[in-house]
Formats: C-alpha cells, sequence, structure tokens
C-alpha cells in the first residue's frame, strides 16, 4: 500500500471507524451503510478524490448478513492513488442512500444495481432498470438467479418441449 | 408470453421538461435502429424545433450477461466472454482482465510477453482510433474517411490473424503471458505498417484537420467541461480533451510502459474538433510506442513456466508426467484463486477499463465486474447536448467514441 494513504486511511477510521483490510497492495476500507455519504463527501472534499472510478456490488450467497458488498472504487488524479471503499448489505431488502449527489456517475452505476442485484438507493433521481428491460423479474447478477440454459429437444419428445419452450411463436 | 406494453409519457415525466407534457416540445425516438448511434443505442430527444432541450439515452439492447457468464467459468475459459465486450478493442479486453487474474493469484509475466502485449495492445487502440475516425467522418458526411481508415485497420487485423489465427475475437493474452510466440512474419508484417501509417495519418489530416466545413460541425460543439467529465467519471481521449491529464499508461505504469518515450496528448478546450485532435495525436503516439517496443522485444520465453496457472507447452506433455498432470488439471479443474477481490485497471483506447475480480477459492470466479469506459462516458451526453441541434447530437456521439458492447455488457 502506498505510504500517502496511510493518512486517509487513519482519518477514515478516526471519523467513521472503518476497518481496513489491504490484498496485494490495495487499500480496501470497509465503512458502515449510515456512514457512506459522509465517508464519500469527505474523500472528494478533503482528499480529492475526484473520480469515482467504479461502483458495483459482490454477492456473497449463501451468507445473509451481509450478503451483498458495494465496492466503491475512487480515484484521485490529483495525487495519484486509488482506495476502495465497501459497504456490506444484508440480504432481506437490502437498501443504501444514494451517492448520485456526491458523484453523478452514480447515477448510472446505482441503476445498473438495482437492475441487476436489485439494491435499493433511497433519494435516487431516477429509480429505473437499465440494462434488462422493464418487467422483468429477478435480479440477473444475484448468485440464486439461475444462468439459464436452453432444453434439449429429441425426436422423441419434441414436441412436448416445444410446448413450453419460451420463444416467439406467432 | 409477454405483453407489449404501450409506452407513455408517464414512465419519463420526471426526466423530461414541463413542456413536453402539454406538448409543446416533441419527443422523438432515435435509435435503436439509426446509423449514427454507433450501435443499438436508443437516445429518446425532447425537441424544441431542431434543437435538443433533453436526451435520455436507454441502453441495454446488446445486454448478453457477459459478467454473469463469467462467473460460471474458470478463470481461463472465461477470458473468451471479454473479446465479446468492446469488440473494437478485444486485445484491450484481454489485457484488462488477464492481469486482473495474474494479480489475484500472484503470477509474473516473462519481458518478451510483456514487449507483445505492448505491440499488440498499441495496436489494438490504433485500430480502434481508426474506426472511431472512419465512422465519425461518416457521420459528418465524410464518406471517404470511411474507406481509409477500414483499410489501414485491416492492416492491423492481418497481423492479428497472423499471431492468433483470428481477425477479431483473439483470446490471444492468457494469464501468464500470450497464447504462443508470434511467427517469424510478424516483424516485416509491423514494420511494414510503421512505415506506411505516418504519411496516411497525414493524409486522413489533409482531408479533415483543416477542412472549413469540418470545423464548422465541430468547433465549440458539445463542449464538455473539466468539473462535468470528472463528475460523470468520464475517462481516457475525452477526459484528456477537456484539459485533465491523466493516462493510466503514465501516471501508473504497467507493462512496462515507463521504458517507452511517448507523450500524452491534452487540450482543454473540451469541444468535439478537441475530441478529434486528441485521438489524432495518439495515432502518432500509439505508432512511436509500437515502434520502440518492436526494435527492443527481448528473446526468451513467452509464458509463466508456474506450472499451478500455465499449462506446460506441448512438447513436455509427452516426455513429461508432471506436465501431462499439470495439463489435465489446468483444463478440467482450472487453478483456485483466493477468496479475496482485487481491482486493475488499463487504459483502453476509450479510458479506464477496470476489472473487479473476486475470488472464492475455487477456479471460478464469485465476481467479475468490467467497469467499462463507454458506460460512464456515454452518461454524460444528456449534459453536454442541451442547446444543440439534431444534426450536432451525431458529431457529439460520436466524438465521445461509445461502443455498445462495452456499455451493455
Amino acid at each position: 500500500m502506498e505510504k500517502s494513504l496511510e493518512p486517509i486511511i487513519k482519518d477514515l477510521h478516526e471519523k467513521f471507524g472503518a476497518a481496513h483490510e489491504e490484498f496485494r497492495g490495495e487499500a480496501q476500507c470497509i465503512v458502515k451503510a449510515e456512514h457512506i455519504l459522509a465517508a464519500l463527501t469527505l474523500l472528494r472534499d478533503t482528499h480529492h478524490f475526484e473520480l469515482l472510478s467504479s461502483q458495483t456490488a459482490v454477492d456473497y450467497y449463501p451468507q445473509t448478513s451481509p450478503r451483498f458488498h458495494v465496492v466503491y472504487q475512487l480515484t484521485s488524479i490529483e495525487k495519484n492513488l486509488s482506495m476502495q471503499l465497501r459497504v456490506p448489505v444484508n440480504g432481506d431488502q437490502p437498501r443504501l442512500p444514494t451517492a448520485a449527489n456526491v458523484y453523478k456517475t452514480a447515477v448510472w452505476r446505482e441503476r445498473e444495481l438495482l437492475d441487476m442485484f436489485g439494491i435499493e438507493f433511497e433519494g435516487h433521481p431516477d429509480p429505473r432498470r437499465i440494462l434488462m428491460p422493464e418487467g422483468t423479474e429477478g435480479h440477473p447478477l444475484r448468485k440464486d438467479f439461475p444462468l439459464g440454459y436452453e432444453e434439449p429437444q429429441f425426436t422423441f419428445n419434441y414436441k412436448e418441449i416445444d410446448l413450453r419452450k419460451p420463444y416467439a411463436k406467432e | 408470453m409477454t405483453q407489449i406494453e404501450e409506452v407513455t409519457i408517464d414512465q419519463y415525466k420526471h426526466l423530461v421538461s414541463e413542456r413536453a407534457l402539454t406538448g409543446e416540445t416533441m419527443l422523438l425516438n432515435m435509435g435503436p435502429q439509426h446509423p449514427s448511434t454507433h450501435g443499438v443505442l436508443r437516445l429518446l430527444l425532447e425537441l424544441d424545433g431542431e434543437v435538443v432541450i433533453n436526451c435520455i439515452p436507454d441502453i441495454g439492447f446488446l445486454h448478453t450477461g457477459v459478467e454473469k457468464n463469467m462467473e460460471a467459468k474458470t478463470y481461463q475459459k472465461a477470458e473468451v466472454m471479454t473479446d465479446r465486450l468492446d469488440y473494437m478493442n478485444t486485445m484491450g479486453n484481454n489485457l484488462a482482465y488477464v492481469m486482473a487474474v495474474e494479480k489475484l493469484v500472484d503470477l509474473d509475466v516473462p519481458p518478451r510477453a510483456q514487449s507483445l502485449r505492448v505491440i499488440l495492445v498499441e495496436l489494438q487502440r490504433i485500430a480502434s482510433h481508426l474506426v472511431w475516425l472512419g465512422t465519425s467522418g461518416l457521420d459528418l458526411a465524410a464518406m471517404s474517411m470511411f474507406l481509409y481508415c477500414f483499410r489501414e485497420r485491416e492492416q492491423i487485423l492481418d497481423i492479428f490473424e497472423l499471431v492468433s489465427g483470428q481477425r477479431m475475437m483473439t483470446t490471444y493474452l492468457r494469464p501468464g503471458g500470450v497464447w504462443r510466440d508470434v511467427p517469424v512474419e510478424f516483424e516485416k508484417a509491423v514494420r511494414d505498417f510503421i512505415k506506411i501509417f505516418p504519411k496516411r495519418i497525414d493524409e486522413y489530416e489533409r482531408l479533415l484537420t483543416k477542412n472549413p466545413l469540418f470545423i464548422d460541425r465541430m468547433v465549440e460543439i458539445g463542449h464538455l467541461s473539466k468539473e462535468t467529465a470528472l463528475a460523470y467519471g468520464v475517462t481516457g481521449p475525452t477526459l484528456r480533451a477537456s484539459g485533465v491529464d491523466w493516462d493510466l499508461r503514465k501516471k501508473r505504469p504497467y507493462l512496462g510502459y515507463e521504458q517507452y518515450d511517448f507523450n500524452v496528448p491534452v487540450l482543454t478546450e473540451g469541444d468535439t474538433y478537441a475530441r478529434y485532435l486528441v485521438r489524432i495525436q495518439e495515432l502518432r503516439e500509439s505508432l512511436k510506442i509500437v515502434e520502440q517496443a518492436l526494435n527492443k522485444l527481448p528473446m526468451g520465453p513467452v509464458r509463466s513456466d508456474n506450472r499451478k496457472f500455465v499449462p506446460p507447452p506441448r512438447s513436455e506433455i509427452g516426455v513429461s508426467m508432471e506436465a501431462l498432470i499439470h495439463h489435465f488439471k489446468l483444463w478440467t479443474e482450472g487453478f483456485p484463486a483466493p477468496d479475496a477481490s482485487i481491482y486493475s485497471a488499463v487504459e483502453s483506447p476509450r479510458g479506464e477499463l477496470g476489472v473487479l475480480l473476486a475470488g472464492d477459492g475455487g477456479p471460478k470466479p464469485r465476481r467479475v465486474h468490467m467497469r467499462t469506459p463507454s458506460f460512464d462516458n456515454l452518461s454524460v451526453l444528456p449534459e453536454i447536448v442541451k442547446g444543440h441541434l439534431v444534426a450536432d447530437l451525431v458529431a457529439i456521439l460520436s466524438s465521445i467514441d461509445i461502443v455498445l458492447g462495452d456499455i451493455d455488457r
């Protein structure tokens, strides 16, 4: 981990009690959901992390509390640093406050998280699905969402399977 | 059967102005089948006459569930999915992914493989910029540009075919190195390209850079300020045209980029013309890197000899029992990666291409997230097209250089 990240991590620890992990030289801070907005604002305004490079989630199913980690990958262009904030979120009704007012990137990234993981963001300006069509059931990137496959049809059961096969017949 | 629902304005109420609700302004669909949306992109435009008041991008038409599919495959097999993301930058996608895998399992890459990767990735950057130049010329009615650019691009794709057997979906870079060493014809093919290409760039510039019609369509169109660009997570040439000197190849060198002498073009205007100039200059810089890397291409192995992660060469399998076991284990079971997560990013032709890779201790990833640059670059479009004509929207859209496969994943 880079030396210049240490005071920033210390600051996060003192203000928000953020736990800190390191793997392959990357700094990851685990922040509680109620502190995430304050932590992001602090990093942007005080520590010059201008860019929210990526915002995504990791599903740790079957573990339920926390089931998800929402990951904020931040980049400081001025100081050439990067670090990661992770917010554990529980599996039943995952909710987080929106980061759209801190970083505009989050508007689309949070729509993606809503679409793919079903994580809701309170106060999001445009809470619609982004990639899947409106009316899709379920959230595809959750681990308990099946990958899906086509049922193989043989001569003896071709018609039988054809009846229940989901494709446009018209 | 799902019913086709009638789309009403209610769905977009919070995104359009009040005048749209009374019918004073018009809502117009541009795309998904429109020649200048560079793929299957639908833009819902709110128009006052010909002036764009609001623009609502609708994406997802090319969503193929790449990330979900990768979770179901072993680390080596998941790589073929990355080619299909940004189909203009297949080598670059391979690079981003294999570097993430190498970081997760802590695998070294021999120097020859590193240099080969640099050459191929920079050639890919040129090919990608050529497609952008050709199609954005086409959008502004410079038809001949398209033909010229595709002529040179074909030369690069021929080099890719030479090394990997494939023009586009190469999967040539592998965790631990590259698939196999390049054939002897490779050096001549690249040298031919290096020799011919500077003249060709001059030719493009003579056609476009000072062309008054072209300048009229580009200068002071689609201004993107530095602050807006950063807030929306815009990266790559689009960000550098807005005055931010940020290129991962310079700032956080990977693959030994620090040993090559090249410049990062940065302009401060932030308009469509500046984005054009930045990319044109990048063509020359990438060519410089290719030439230097080719001149000092070291000899040696092209794959790591760590047999726990990299399959042994064919010649060894016949004579060594261990090699046979390793081969068998790697291709049936795959290699395990630690239960941890890493983020690794490279500079793709469009910006920061990052991969968040989380392992679960087994041979398949728990989560692969591709931070694709086009996604964030497109999200800024509604901000910069407001107040411009529909015809300018076409120029702006092509100047931020999106690839829909990159956005929808």
